[in-house]
């Protein structure tokens, strides 16, 4: 079970402090599939990265199976059993695609099959990029697919992916939407995803609806879709104004 | 042989014990052993301190290890080692040099490696320099590889030297002949106040020459690093530059390429980055479960791999 109790986040910018993340409290049960969706600049990443470990919440606590991992770095968390698939994944100049994956899998030499079925699960062929390096060769789609495969051979319970849908094309997407189904009928382990995708979003149990810093709404996605579209429009002025010309 | 000679050969040329097919070892500016074979005959120099080294044509798949240790403070040594290679061959050369330095003496071995390489031969050449021992004494090594190959003929050139000289200056010079092929990798670091030069000419002489060159580096603590990568198109022909480095600590690289066309039909590229390891790179391995030493030594070795 993951918990937030009360995690705000600010930064100070040209000497004025930022509210990034407002006070959120959060309560996942295990083996649940939930997707987090909002507007850009809404929150979703520094919330998920604030999981991970990556960003340190200026208050508030975070509890992984009843262990208070605030305080925790991101090794110890992702020993814990946390994975964070990146939204931007980094490149690497002489990590091969199977380098990445046997690091993910806990440092231990992976089989070629292996290997393989991970890449298959997100619509790569595996022999032309076993044995590529991870580096500016790569296109974008390619590297967030593979990014997502390494979070795939890590033996984790809890799966962050942020926006696994970005840059992907539309027969590696239905691959992907199929390995997600899959993962969701084990109910072994517990899938955070940030999505704008509504393909993936109806995958959901449950919908968090992120949207300055906040949780808005949180819900099944009958109830939240709606929402969601009236948000959209409502949420600036401007925009409103451009719409009733 | 003893446990420090094994240490420096394992290091430098992988070897353990004897090798098999031809070699030549030198240890402490005296010959420690040497073998011929039908095609490969290795031979003293008569005027200076050195070998000349034949290999006849059409020798296939026949591997020569020439390597160099120096275990005593205090020695310094300039060596020239002359390679024919015939027509027609395809065959591997194993160099390298291991200083083992417990003295307050600085430890020297200045190499100077010819080859003539024939016509459609290809050769792979690795050079390994590598040091070690806790003495005040200085570990130098200077190399310099020149290289003459023939219409047809391709040369893979290899050089390492990761941790323990304390300077190097180096010097590689390549003539590449119609149709031949270079293909120059060179992968140094340095760390403590270490320095090392690297400065290669590769000449495109004739039409259908190509030649790249991988250089990939990395610098710690107070170390410095210079590069002088120069590529010279003579001839319609192909050449590419590329160096990467990593900076840590308060070291310092610096990098002048050239690349010169003196005929319209040279197409020479060169590409060069010198950075520090980005840090989104330490923490996507941090949330595979790696510590950030254990992330930032992964990066390395995969770096000069
Ligand atoms: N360290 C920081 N300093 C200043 N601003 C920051 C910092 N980190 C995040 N922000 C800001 O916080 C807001 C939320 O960013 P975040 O990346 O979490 O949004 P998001 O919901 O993931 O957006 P998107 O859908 O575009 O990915 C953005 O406005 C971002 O610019
Ligand atoms: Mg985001």
């Amino acid at each position: 079970m993951l918990k937030l109790e009360h995690v705000s986040y600010q930064v100070t910018e040209e000497g004025q402090a930022l509210s990034i993340l407002n006070d959120v409290s959060l309560t996942i049960e295990d083996n649940r599939f939930i997707v987090i969706t909002g507007p850009n600049g809404g929150g979703k990443t520094t919330l998920a990265k604030i999981i991970m470990g990556l960003v340190t919440p200026t208050s508030g606590s975070i509890f992984y199976n009843g262990t208070d991992i605030t305080h925790l770095g991101i090794t110890e968390r992702a020993k814990l059993g946390i994975s964070y698939g990146f939204q931007q994944p980094p490149r690497f100049k002489g990590l091969r695609v199977r380098d990445l994956l046997e690091l993910a899998a806990g440092n231990t030499k992976l089989p070629r099959e292996a290997c393989c079925q991970y890449l298959t699960r997100v619509g790569l062929c595996a022999d032309d990029y076993v044995d590529r390096e991870v580096d500016a060769s790569l296109s974008g789609g390619e590297v967030k697919r593979i990014e997502i495969a390494t979070i795939l051979a890590r033996q984790s319970g809890l799966l962050i992916f942020d926006e696994p849908e970005a840059g992907i094309d539309l027969w590696s997407f239905s691959r992907l939407i199929e390995t997600f189904q899959s993962i969701r009928q084990q109910r072994n382990v517990t899938l955070l995803i940030i999505s704008h995708q509504e393909r993936i979003i109806s995958l959901a149990d449950e919908i968090l609806l992120v949207a300055d810093g906040e949780i808005r709404h949180r819900g099944p996605k009958e109830e939240i879709f709606p929402l969601i579209m009236a948000d959209t429009v409502s949420g600036c002025c401007y925009m409103n104004e451009g719409a009733h010309k | 042989m003893n446990q420090i000679d094994e240490t420096l050969l394992a290091q430098i040329a992988d070897l353990h014990g004897t090798p098999e097919g031809a070699y030549n070892i030198r240890k402490d500016s005296a010959l420690a052993g040497r073998s011929n074979t039908k095609n490969i005959t290795i031979e003293t120099k008569a005027d200076q301190s050195g070998i000349d080294i034949h290999i006849r044509p059409d020798t296939k798949y026949e591997v020569v290890h020439i390597p160099v240790i120096i275990t005593q403070s205090g020695i310094e040594e300039l060596v020239y080692n002359d390679f024919f290679i015939g027509e027609n061959c395809d065959v591997s050369i194993i160099a390298g040099c291991g200083i083992h330095n417990d003295g307050h003496n600085r430890s020297q071995h200045d190499g100077i490696h010819t080859f003539h390489i024939g016509k459609n031969s290809h050769v792979r050449y690795s050079e390994k320099h590598y040091g070690q021992g806790n003495g005040g004494g200085e570990k130098i090594m200077n190399p310099q590889t020149i290289l003459y190959l023939e219409e047809g003929a391709s040369v893979q050139l290899d050089t390492v030297q990761i941790r323990g000289v304390d300077s190097t200056k180096r010097y590689t010079k390549v003539v590449v002949a119609k149709n031949g092929e270079a293909i120059l990798t060179e992968r140094l670091l340095t760390h403590g106040n270490q320095t090392a030069v690297s400065e290669m000419d590769v000449f495109l002489d004739g039409e259908g020459a190509s030649a790249r060159i991988i250089s990939r580096s990395v610098a710690q603590d107070h170390s410095e690093q210079t590069f002088y990568p120069r590529m010279i198109g003579n001839a319609p022909s192909f050449g590419h530059v590329q160096c990467d480095s990593i900076l840590m600590g308060d070291a310092k690289i610096r990098s002048i390429p050239a690349i010169t066309a003196n005929h319209t039909d040279a197409q020479l590229i060169h590409e060069a980055a010198i950075g520090r390891i980005a840090g989104d790179q330490i923490t996507k391995l941090m949330t595979l479960g790696l510590t950030a030493e254990e992330a930032e030594e992964r990066i390395l070795s995969g770096f000069l791999k």
